[in-house]
């Protein structure tokens, strides 16, 4: 049984700004729903006596001083892989309605 | 049975920091007036493989806000990836703190308003900046990322206030602190501070189910204007038993009030995660108690002092505002401490003589200088030294033998006369042309 509705599905699609077509959303609902399945099987592990931890290196206080500043990259070479650009920005599609 | 409406208002102030760095590179954080995206790499462009890393004095600085403003500081905390897609956030996620914020649970108290619970204070970073334009029929969004990863500490007060001049009173106060820390410029018409509220109004004592956001406005005026405004529509609204949506607003000076604005349609869905790219920050308590020993006075601290000095209130009140002027005050006073203080924080505040004379030393010279020669008349002196040279006829025959080590007694002679105004210089000066 698949664990996402189809409203799932769409709503995940939608925060990709992904378009989806509707076979498409019947291959993603059973296809992520797989993934979490996995997650199921996962869960069933103890890991009760594990810390929760989002880093693996052990590091800890990684600082930068404020002293001094970094080149920068020359304008045409930070907008070189843009789709669209102008002289001085990037540009994209108005994000304003009005 | 008829309940008392009370408004709540809670506040989300942005403020960015003055670093010289940004946040996760070493790109200059100064944008203002810059020439677009020439203050970019490949960590604030987002590009892929780039890696942040946290800059130390950004980190410090927004402990000193908490610690100024009574917060609890977790001496664990980490940064978080907020997720949106905006053209403004090149990575599609903001690297902000969610679960673990430097600062919290602190309180701001003043004499004649309810005290604030200071909710969190965290660290994030700013995003790009958008111009929107039409060209040729078609509507643009033009990217500059010069603003992108800039330090920026987002500060949330709990529901506390319910008046517009609460709100105004402790939003300057927190300005003047953070001025004064020296940690933001926090000018509002260059965006290095802004203002939302979240406004509502209770038929009960408890919270009401909705809040309605105001953004987007970058005047304490305005904001009042905003909330007082808010505050009437929806008092309105209650009083038309209608229900009051939770929406975004801005304030619309034209139309005297608020104004719904469009917002993204899609539900808040940012999935917070643990920002891997980071280490998490650990804080030892020294480290802590050291920058709370080490914080600048705090504003109403420094007023008095200021003012124990002699420094009259008013003129104090404004140079706590700047820390570049109080600065100079103070190097003033480390120069000469039986100066005038009032006379030249006057000079400050009114002349500005702290942008004409860099170097307080020489404001000092110019003021001996000055005091004697305009509390002098030119005639009032040219009378004087008529007078010493008729008194002492023996002096000006010396003088012409060649003894012009003279004119010193002359001076002498001339200053007790004038009750010791009068620019030493210059009399000598006019002593030496009269005689010679
Ligand atoms: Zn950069």
């Amino acid at each position: 049984m698949a664990k996402l509705t189809k409203s799932d599905v769409l709503h995940v699609a939608k925060l990709s700004k992904l378009d989806l077509t509707s076979p498409e959303v019947e291959k993603f609902q059973s296809q992520l729903s797989e993934v979490l399945n996995y997650m199921d099987e996962l869960n069933t592990l103890d890991t009760d006596r594990v810390l929760p931890t989002s880093q693996s290196t052990g590091l800890e206080n990684v600082f930068r001083g404020d002293d001094h500043t970094n080149d920068c990259l020359a304008r045409d070479i930070a907008t070189t892989n843009a789709s669209r650009s102008d002289s001085s920005y990037f540009v994209t599609k108005g994000v304003l309605k009005k | 049975m008829k309940t008392k409406l009370r408004p709540v208002i809670g506040l989300e102030v942005h403020i960015e920091q003055n670093t010289k760095t940004k946040m996760f590179c070493g790109c200059p954080a100064i944008h203002y007036a810059v020439p677009a995206n020439t203050h970019t790499c490949p960590v604030c462009l987002g590009l892929p493989g780039a890696l942040p890393k946290a800059n130390k004095l950004a980190v410090e600085n927004i402990l000193k806000l908490g610690l100024a403003l009574g917060c609890k500081i977790n001496l664990y905390s980490k940064f978080d990836r907020k997720h949106y897609f905006y053209p403004d956030l090149p990575k599609g996620y903001q690297i902000t703190q969610y679960e673990a914020p430097f600062c919290s649970a602190g309180r701001w108290e003043a004499p004649d308003s309810p005290s604030v619970n200071i909710t969190r204070i965290h660290l994030e970073e700013d995003t790009g900046k958008l111009i929107h334009k039409t060209v040729g029929g078609q509507k643009l969004s033009l990217v500059d990322f010069n603003r992108s990863g800039v330090p920026l500490i987002e500060l949330v007060t709990g529901p506390d206030f319910e008046t517009s001049e609460q709100v105004t009173a402790f939003l300057k106060e927190i300005r003047k602190i953070v001025r004064h820390l020296g940690i933001s410029t926090a000018d509002m018409d260059k965006g290095s501070m802004r203002l939302e509220a979240n406004v509502s109004v209770s038929t009960t004592k408890k919270l009401p189910d909705y809040k309605v956001e105001l953004k987007n406005i970058n005047s304490f005026k305005f904001l009042a204007k905003a909330v007082d405004s808010e505050i009437a529509r929806q008092t309105k609204l209650i009083h038309e038993g209608k229900r009051i949506a939770q929406e975004t607003r801005g304030f619309d000076e034209a139309a005297g009030g608020t104004l719904s604005q469009r917002t993204k349609e899609e539900a808040k869905d940012y999935r917070y995660f643990p920002e891997p790219d980071l280490p998490p920050i650990r804080l030892s308590q020294e480290y802590v108690t050291g920058l709370k020993t080490n914080l600048p006075k705090s504003p109403s601290e420094t007023i008095h002092e200021l003012a124990s000095w002699g420094v009259s209130w008013q003129a104090a009140t404004i140079i706590v505002k700047d820390r570049a002027r109080l600065n100079y005050l103070y190097d003033v006073r480390s120069i000469d401490n039986s100066v005038d203080l009032k006379s030249i924080a006057n000079l400050i505040v009114n002349k500005n003589v702290d942008k004409k004379y860099k170097d307080p030393n020489d404001l000092l010279a110019s003021i001996v200088k000055s005091a004697g020669n305009l509390s002098l008349e030119a005639k009032q002196m040219t009378k004087f030294i008529n007078e010493v040279l008729i008194e002492n006829p023996k002096a000006a025959e010396d003088f012409r033998l060649g003894k012009t080590n003279v004119v010193g007694f002359l001076l002498g002679k001339f200053m007790q006369k004038s009750a010791g105004r009068g620019d030493p210089k210059e009399v000598s000066k006019r002593f030496f042309d009269r005689l010679k």
